[in-house]
């Protein structure tokens, strides 16, 4: 058994002058504080990585500039997977009793700390070195050849895809902390820039500074229960080229496996935090994950059944594409707003019911995924 | 296949892949053993350049001066005949589904394969 007993999140957008350190302390003080307990009480940390700061250690070297010594202590790479592996990690540590009270940090000055083109080009390097990279395809062009197939197979329009964008802009405006703030239409992502064809500029999550953090503990420490159900993982692949058929990727293997160690079903879910670098990952994903048929998400966006008063809200927060990316912390802010959500302190973007919600994270070119579920436990 | 080993990879006009002694399989990312059967007993082969038209991707947006000169390009993925799938560069109009051939041009200063609608 374990509980998400703390969170914290930063703002997301330009954070001038601060560290990648930095970002996860200011996100890691608030996890604690949130959890109600003290750093000399933390003795499990795990972190993800910073492209901007890369180092061999970091989770130590963060350890030791927050001020605590933990009894386990190591970072995690999985690409935009690593703040859900985390979270499962730190969940069978606590349940096999390793640690007590396990700190999950990511974040990193990716905006601020180094040029867009160093972003887009250290991203690029998940590709193979010797027969993609040399080929000049950028992480929007991974994507965008998964998009074209997928708009192939199974009918999708840009047009579909865009209302992803639009849906997560508007959870953004409810969100004081989002990197985007003014609304789009499709048309708008339309008419915006070609990045990767068929993938435009508004398509596309933008490079943002932040933080997020999670404490992870064997008992809650409070009246808000929020309990790790089950988590599960699948890695079918690094690279695009060796990707399997789209109807045999990662997230359906994980789901299935998630579903499996924790007896729940899709039905039973009343809140989804899925992520979404781009607009296609967030509709192939959904579709996956079985929230909705082959090729009919969009339609479900249409239908506001993803909308905060829907029957599966989404990424309430605004996701990656409008709340902002910075890296492993991009997709740990979908976890923190869930917990709000769960917990019932989400403001005026709370739902009627996220008593059972559905996490899913996608590393790589829908290389690693992991599956979780989070139950409110009265 | 002396000189050719690693194919377009190391700047040979070729596309290579390995074939396995063992268990059949094919594949193209080069590597001592089989990925499929573990079998260390391959032989190296070179494909004819002819296949199908799995995904593209045209880049408008690249992150470096080298890559940037060459904008837009066509990222694509290309099932060859032997079995294999491979990522190259091709024509701009390219679809899904187009039976495509194989030629060789510079790109950043390297030897890609490039592909284009079959004769």
């Amino acid at each position: 058994m374990s509980f998400v007993t703390g969170v914290g999140l930063t703002s997301y957008g330009k954070h001038d002058g601060l560290s990648s350190l930095d970002l996860m302390s200011n996100a890691a003080e608030l996890a604690i504080a949130d959890a109600g307990l003290k750093r000399s009480e933390i003795n499990g940390i795990l972190c993800g990585y910073s492209t901007v700061s890369p180092h061999i250690m970091l989770a130590t070297v963060f350890a030791e500039h927050f001020g605590i010594r933990p009894a386990y202590a190591h970072a995690v790479q999985v690409g935009g997977a690593t703040g859900l592996a985390m979270t499962m990690l730190a969940h069978h540590l606590v349940d096999a009793g390793v640690v007590r009270h396990v700190l999950v940090v990511g974040g990193e000055n990716r905006l601020t700390g180094q040029s867009r083109d160093a972003s887009i080009q250290a991203l690029a390097q998940v590709g193979h070195p010797d027969y993609e990279v040399p080929l000049g395809p950028t992480i929007p062009a991974y994507y965008g050849l998964v998009a074209t197939r997928y708009m192939h197979e199974y009918g999708v329009t840009q047009e579909d895809l865009a209302e992803f964008a639009v849906l997560m802009r508007k959870h953004a405006l409810t969100h004081p902390g989002a990197q985007f703030h003014e609304p789009i239409t499709v048309a708008d992502v339309m008419a915006s820039k070609p990045v990767a064809v068929p993938l435009k500029l508004l398509d596309c999550c933008p490079v943002s500074d932040g933080g997020a953090a999670f404490v992870i503990s064997r008992e809650a420490t409070s009246d808000r229960r929020v309990r790790v159900r089950g988590c599960a993982q699948a890695h079918t692949h690094q690279h695009v080229t060796a990707a399997p058929a789209l109807s045999e990727l990662g997230a359906e293997i994980a789901i299935a496996r998630a579903k499996q160690a924790s007896g729940i079903a899709i039905s039973d879910i009343r809140y989804a935090a899925v992520y979404d670098s781009f607009t296609i990952t967030l509709a192939m994903l959904l579709e996956d994950l079985g929230l909705a048929k082959r090729g009919e998400a969009a339609a479900r966006v249409r239908a506001g059944h993803f909308s905060r008063n829907g029957a599966m809200p989404l990424n309430t927060h605004g996701g990656l594409l409008s709340y902002g990316h910075c890296g492993v912390g991009g997709a740990m802010a979908h976890l923190v707003e869930t917990h709000l959500q769960m917990t019932g302190r989400a403001g005026n973007r709370q739902v009627r019911d996220a008593s059972v919600a559905l996490l899913h994270g996608d590393g790589g070119v829908l290389s690693s995924h992991v599956s979780m579920f989070l139950e409110r436990v009265r | 296949m002396s000189g050719e080993s690693g194919g377009w990879t190391k700047g040979a006009e070729a596309i290579v892949y390995q074939s396995c002694n063992t268990c059949g399989a094919r594949q193209y990312f080069c590597r001592s053993f089989c990925a499929a059967c573990g079998s260390p007993d391959l032989t190296e082969k070179r494909a004819s350049g002819a296949g199908t038209v799995y995904a593209t991707s045209l880049v408008c947006r690249a992150a470096t001066p080298e890559t940037r000169a060459h904008v837009p390009y066509n990222i694509v993925l290309v099932d060859t005949e032997e079995g294999f799938r491979m990522m190259a560069h091709g024509d701009s109009d390219l679809a899904i589904g187009d039976r495509v051939a194989v030629r060789f041009t510079q790109f950043a200063g390297r030897l890609v394969p490039y592909f284009a609608r079959a004769k």
